[in-house]
């Protein structure tokens, strides 16, 4: 089922306040995003913990309702330039 | 430990490298899947992988095992690595050749 950039956006900052996050609708269809999620709780947490923050946050719809979510994940310091 | 649990651990502690995915490294039937394999076999790397699509009880059990929602996943000498968006940037910062212990191509 299609869910909302809007929402999954939503879900994220209500667990992750300082958030910054940018959300891209791949296909079109509501179904596959690609996130990057920037935040100071991620400060000194391994890739998997980070990512793990965000599954969290979106309550277990990963892999279920929200099928497909291409997930980048940052701390504000350890940011690449883009 | 489940069944399920018991077996993921197998799995895991005999193969040095083992990805868990859905569908065959020829036929993967999933686009993270696919791009996982060919991350891998961009690296050249040998490795094992396990078709979760044939055995439900692994699909489910490995998402516990890892707490982790999706598939596929990367265990390398029994430690959980990630997803294939990790994979990939491990990949692109070269962590992952080091890892794996191939060289960077």
């Amino acid at each position: 089922m299609p869910m909302a950039a809007s929402e999954i956006e939503r879900l994220i900052r209500a667990a992750i306040p300082d958030a910054r996050i940018e959300i891209t609708d791949l296909a079109g269809d509501g179904d596959h995003y690609s996130a990057r999620v920037v935040s100071s709780r991620f400060a000194g947490l391994g890739r998997i913990k980070q990512h793990q923050l965000v599954y969290a946050a979106l309550g277990g719809r990963v892999g279920g309702e929200l099928h497909a979510l291409q997930l980048q994940t940052a701390a504000p310091e350890t940011e690449k330039t883009k | 430990m489940s069944d399920a649990q018991s077996q993921i651990a197998d799995i895991v502690g005999k193969n040095d490298i083992v990805l868990f995915m859905k569908g065959t490294p020829l036929f993967p039937q999933c686009g993270f899947s696919s791009r996982a394999i060919a991350i891998l076999d961009r690296l050249g790397a040998t490795y094992e992988t396990i078709d979760v699509l044939q055995d439900p009880d692994i699909r489910q059990g490995i998402k516990a095992y890892s707490d982790w929602p999706t598939v596929p996943q990367l265990y390398v000498r029994g430690e959980f690595v990630g997803g294939s968006d990790i994979m990939m940037e491990m990949f692109e910062s070269g962590e992952l050749q080091q890892l794996l212990g191939v060289e960077a191509g």
